[in-house]
């Protein structure tokens, strides 16, 4: 067989392959799009074009939930999303300065000790900090939520240190010379360059904090109008399983992830390269 | 790490500052949080009435109750079957992209879509698939003539939702490993086509022991989602009374903690994941001094 042959068959089985795994990634989106734009009466029907075709969904999922439910859980979802990646961005980005660029006593340990923080499991922190806010009367508040986002973190400050590093120490030492101060340097030369990470990182928070279902569980009463989407849409599937409308489900289910595939589609570059910067360079 | 700006003066005080935050949250968040639940697990508490000293009875109960060891099973299970699975399919679709073929970045953005969105949306519409009479999977197996099966039935659960939450993970792991592998510089290949190696050989010889710090990195990150994960199996396979037909480490903490109150209970739960954790990190990092090559 020649040289030709055999990368033409190679070829072939890629593509053969490739496009089933895309398939099977992406029919789970087009059912979901496809049950949320057909009547009721269609709702198990096996064809994916919808007939007949309709935007009743969407209407109803909006107007006609009890107590007007969906748009407060997107309110509230936008609301914590936002200001936890503000906290995040805020505090990771000021300790992952100090990290790369500032020269202190202790300055090693204290970040060996915050990269081994990311092996702690989560769950290890739950129970003290639900024991934490329960004493601060914050459990059925948004508070719990936002909060410890303002606690920096460990994967973000990593993140932000790797791409600090990157940037040339001349513009330091020349701003240095300028009499720049610390706070200045930090303020007008490193965030304005790292534009790239910083973006990265904020969808990443954005897009976890939108997506959480545990701390909203654990923290937020059922009260449609203090929760988030997810923990909204959990709740009305339960509901279904009495005999519901699937339907207004997947239009549900299509709006709270319409946000995130408009922000992937955008900054799909941001997305990708912030994962790649966590994973090599280590 | 030898360079350093030095804070001039009243800047020291910017210094911490800036830091505060970061060490906030490592004594609440993180390590004060750990020393917490260690000792949470040594008490009886209902949030109620005052701690009771339980000693270790917390951790000896764990040993006798048959539903935490079913949950503590089915947490090592779904791991088994996760990680080696994440791992090997996201490789194959890196491997297969990096083949320099066309519509990469198509097949890149449809590859990731389950990563950017949420498991519980998502795992609505999985639901529908792997309905019993009505979902289209079934409808698909009757229609090549095979039976229809029970999808999220307790023998088959474990395996439906462990697919799923793979379909969830392969965008990442994909990126991970496209990144390994362009990082391998071109003229290895060269040098190796012109001594005579074949396609075979080249993988086995160059790309296979390149990306072992990519492999690592993914293996250590799919292990701590899978003992995390939740979202899922939430969503897929609870039942009445926040029961689920698959019941992990993390649900059944959850349910001890939030749901019962007791707090003893959970933190010994808690404290039993992060030793399971602990133990295959250690694995994973004397696997890393002896196989994983970096350049």
């Amino acid at each position: 067989m020649s040289k030709t042959t055999q990368k033409l068959i190679l070829d072939v089985l890629s593509y053969v392959i490739l496009i089933f795994g895309a398939l099977t990634m992406l029919v789970p989106f087009l059912w979901m799009l496809s049950v949320s734009l057909r009547v009721p009466a269609q709702q198990f029907s096996r064809n994916i074009i919808p007939d007949p075709f309709t935007l009743q969904n969407y209407a109803d999922l909006w107007k006609n939930l009890p107590d007007h439910a969906f748009p407060y859980l997107v309110f509230n979802s936008f609301k914590i999303s936002t200001l936890t990646a503000v906290g995040q961005l805020l505090t990771c980005a000021m300790a992952a300065f100090v990290f790369a660029i500032v020269k202190f006593k202790g300055r090693e340990f204290l970040f060996a000790l915050l990269v081994a923080t990311l092996m702690i499991p989560p769950q290890v922190s739950l129970i003290p900090n639900f024991i934490i806010f329960k004493y601060l009367h914050l459990i059925g508040t948004q508070w719990p939520l936002i909060l410890p986002a303002f606690w920096g973190g460990a994967f973000g400050t990593f993140l932000l240190r790797q791409y600090f590093l990157t940037i040339p120490r001349d513009l330091v030492d020349a701003a240095r010379m300028d009499g720049a101060s610390l706070f200045g340097i930090f303020w007008r030369i490193y965030l304005p360059l790292s534009r790239p990470a910083l973006a990265a990182l904020t969808i990443f928070v954005f897009k976890d904090a939108w997506n959480d279902l545990l701390h909203p569980l654990i923290y937020l009463p059922t009260d449609m109008h203090q929760t988030t989407l997810t923990v909204g849409l959990a709740f009305f599937q339960q509901q279904l399983q009495m005999g519901g409308k699937f339907t207004v489900l997947m239009a549900g289910a299509f709006l709270s992830i319409l946000p995130l595939l408009l922000i992937f589609f955008i900054a799909q570059k941001q997305f990708i390269e912030g994962i790649a910067l966590s994973g090599i360079k280590r | 790490m030898e360079y350093g700006l030095k804070p001039l003066g009243r800047e020291k005080i910017w210094l911490w500052v800036m830091l505060t935050p970061t060490l906030i949250g490592l004594v609440f968040g993180t390590i004060g949080s750990l020393l917490a639940t260690l000792v949470l697990s040594l008490f009886e508490w209902d949030l109620i009435r005052p701690p009771q000293w339980a000693g270790l009875s917390n951790y000896v109960a764990l040993f006798q109750n048959e539903a935490y060891i079913k949950a503590f099973t089915n947490t090592i299970t779904f791991a088994l079957l996760y990680v080696p699975g994440v791992v090997m399919i996201s490789l194959l679709v890196a491997i297969l992209l990096n083949r320099k073929i066309g519509g990469l970045g198509i097949f890149r953005t449809i590859y990731f879509l389950p990563t950017v969105t949420s498991a519980v949306a998502t795992a609505l519409v999985w639901n529908m698939i792997y309905g019993k009479d009505t979902g289209i999977l079934n409808f698909l197996l009757e229609s090549i003539g095979m039976s229809p099966v029970c999808w999220l039935c307790s023998n088959n659960a474990m395996m439906s939702v462990v697919i799923v939450n793979i379909w969830g993970a392969i965008g990442e792991g994909m990126i991970i490993f496209l990144a390994g592998l362009t990082a391998i510089p071109r003229d290895y290949y060269e040098a190796a086509s012109i001594d005579g190696a074949n396609d075979t050989q080249q993988f086995f010889q160059i790309t296979l022991p390149l990306i072992t710090p990519s492999i690592f990195f993914q293996t250590l990150i799919s292990a701590i989602n899978a003992f995390q994960a939740y979202d899922y199996i939430y969503m897929l396979t609870r039942r009445g009374q926040g029961d689920s037909t698959v019941p992990v480490a993390v649900y059944s903490i959850y349910r001890n903690a939030f749901n019962f109150f007791r707090m003893g209970t959970a933190s010994a739960q808690a404290i039993q994941l992060a030793l399971l954790v602990a133990v295959f990190m250690a694995i994973m990092f004397w696997w890393e001094r002896n196989y994983v090559v970096y350049e």
